[in-house]
């Protein structure tokens, strides 16, 4: 392996086309499971059985309703903006996938003598002896999370369709508002990081040092800000099958009605995986597992609150969804902030 | 490598830019928009400027141009089936191009003379983009920091009274 | 390694675009994205100047430039929504209320 390429070694370039191909596919075998998981755990919540006839316990499900939309008719509506209307599942898609780009998700390994650190967008410094990641990594999150809300808004746009118009509104207004929230929520982590980085941040919390015991309010906060953002119940609004049929999504069909399903499930993996990076020790955990371990199970248990919470909780009504992102939120995120400055350090 | 990424990027840029003045349809000028900030954000990014290239996308991208898309759709703008152009429009081009040519004039005659700083790729790999720009913020800039929080007050005041069911 | 002028060269043809754009387009919508365009031109000369200097004043700029373009799309963005309450159009042909 002594061939190199650019100035650095060819393993370096190897190293990171597999942490890719395999974050990909795990990422998305979690989105297809994750939408199995969802109907089994509401259905024995709701005292059902959930999918039960395809597979053993209905574990082909996400399969079977993958072919399913698949040769499913493809519908453009006529008075459509054609452009838009197929672009929005992209743009809507993509965000979702690459913000695990800056995620660390385990400890720096060693293959064949070089250090690999289990991050993607970084590499092992051997002069300065560490792990270099991207500086910015917190805010490169954020930035992707603020990207895709145009995914929504254009579907609502382009469809020219009432339900779509009002729906695509009610997202708009929905993300900018809690992006707000949930962006202010993590100022106060990065007040006691000192960092950007999001290995520093984990390197922050190993031995329990989680700040989700530090900052419990901003955990809550971050989260419940995060769910709000990504459309999940109960601030499912902008697709509310109740009054606007289906929202943003009442024109599409087939494979770009997938696309915007797999972006939901996509989105909320991204958020747990953000939230348990930030909050919850990353893959840090007790020694005698490795720590993509830890990592995978801390962000599967939030996945699971997640659906736990989509089985409790009504939707809610849409004034009283901008007046707890307005008037509740932001404000205790702001004061959050004010008391971490005066006590932390 | 560095010139051949300088100049795909710098020829979508410039394209994305023509297509924000041509498209009829101000969704699509919109979503060009959104384009040419994309571009000039990696543009920071082989600059050794990340956090600007972040603040680039989450301001420019995230916040400014959901606004304005936002704005467009509630006031249900479709496209413009009459003239787009105002009636200056060979007049307006003719100066802009003026402009431009006067700018290159001024660019071939021109050096870079200031004095050379402290601040090379080296050092911001070291310290670190995001603490160099805190540092030099809240020293030598504090002043001006302050005033823009007061700036951004205003104007939220401003943009409350002038959206109110009457003005 | 690319030279100032390049990116000089880049952000003088997008200043010029936003200001063709300006100039001639009616809605007023797309003229405040041209002026936002202009903007991003000059964002982007700070921090090609801030590089090849070795200096942060102009990454500094940028920020205070960015914070007044937000201030600006939201004043901007109220002013027109009120706007088109009044005349139901965004034409800037149709802003003739002073005029006589």
């Amino acid at each position: 392996m002594g061939f190199e390429l650019f100035g650095l070694p060819m393993i370096y370039y190897i190293a990171m086309i597999v942490k890719v191909l395999v974050v990909f596919v795990f990422v998305l075998l979690t989105v297809a499971y994750a939408t199995y998981a969802e109907r089994k755990i509401i259905g024995h919540m709701q005292v059902r059985l959930g999918p039960m006839r395809t597979g053993w316990h209905g574990l082909l499900q996400p399969i079977a309703d993958g072919i399913k939309l698949f040769f499913k008719e493809e519908i453009v509506p006529s008075q459509s903006d054609k452009f838009a209307f197929l672009l929005a599942p992209i743009i809507a898609l993509i965000p979702a996938f690459i913000g695990f780009a800056v995620i660390p998700f385990g400890d720096t390994i060693e293959v064949m003598g070089y250090k690999i650190p289990l991050q993607i967008a970084a590499f092992y410094d051997t002069a300065a002896g560490k792990v270099v990641d991207l500086n910015v990594g917190v805010l490169y999150i954020l930035a992707l999370a603020s990207v895709g809300v145009y995914g929504i808004v254009l579907a609502g746009w382009a469809s020219n369709s009432k339900y779509s118009l009002l729906g695509g509104l009610r997202s708009s207004a929905q993300m900018i508002s809690y992006e707000l929230a949930a962006g202010l929520a993590i100022i106060s982590v990065f007040m006691m990081s000192e960092s950007l980085s999001l290995q520093k941040i984990v390197a922050d919390q190993a031995g329990f040092g989680w700040y989700a015991f530090k900052q419990p309010l901003a955990f809550i906060l971050f989260f419940i800000c995060s769910i709000a953002e990504i459309n999940r119940t109960p601030f499912d609004l902008p697709e509310a099958e109740t009054e606007l049929v289906s929202g943003f999504c009442t024109e599409y069909s087939s494979m770009k009605y997938a696309m915007f399903f797999m972006a939901e499930y996509a989105n909320m993996v991204t958020v747990c995986a953000v939230t348990t990076t930030l909050f919850l020790g990353g893959w840090h955990g007790p020694g005698f597992l490795p720590g993509w371990v830890w990592f995978i199970a801390k962000v599967y248990f939030l996945i699971f609150v997640c659906m736990w919470i989509r089985a409790t909780y009504p939707r809610y009504r849409y004034d009283q969804l901008m007046r707890l992102g307005w008037k509740v939120f932001l404000p205790l995120t702001l004061l959050n902030i004010v008391v971490t400055g005066l006590i932390a350090r | 490598m560095e010139t051949i990424f300088f100049t795909i990027v710098a020829a979508v840029t410039v394209l994305s830019g023509i297509m924000v003045v041509t498209c009829r349809n101000p969704i699509n000028s919109a979503l060009s928009l959104i384009l040419t900030f994309f571009c000039i954000a990696t543009l920071y990014v082989t600059l050794d400027a990340p956090f600007m290239a972040a603040v680039q996308v989450l301001v420019y991208a995230g916040a400014i141009m959901v606004l304005i898309v936002f704005v467009i759709m509630l006031l249900n703008i479709r496209s413009e089936v009459g003239r787009r152009y105002t009636h200056a429009g060979i007049i307006g081009t003719v100066v802009g191009f003026l402009m431009l040519v006067l700018t290159f004039n001024f660019l071939n005659n021109s050096s870079l003379t200031g004095a050379k700083g402290l601040i090379t790729t080296d050092v911001i790999n070291k310290i670190g983009h995001t603490e160099l720009i805190a540092r030099s913020m809240f020293t030598d800039f504090l002043l001006p920091f302050e005033i823009t929080s007061i700036l951004l007050l205003v104007a939220i005041i401003g943009a409350v009274i002038l959206s109110k069911k009457k003005i | 390694m690319l030279s100032l002028h390049s990116y000089l060269i880049l952000s003088a043809i997008l200043f010029s675009i936003g200001a063709i754009g300006v100039l001639i387009r009616r809605n007023a919508i797309v003229i405040f994205m041209c002026v936002e365009l202009m903007l991003n031109s000059v964002n982007l000369t700070f921090i090609a100047f801030s590089k090849y200097l070795g200096n942060m004043d102009g990454q500094i700029f940028v920020f205070f430039v960015m914070t007044v373009a937000a201030a600006e799309a939201a004043v901007g963005l109220a002013l027109m929504i009120a706007f088109y309450k009044n005349r139901e159009s965004i034409d800037v042909e149709d802003l003739n209320l002073m005029k006589w």
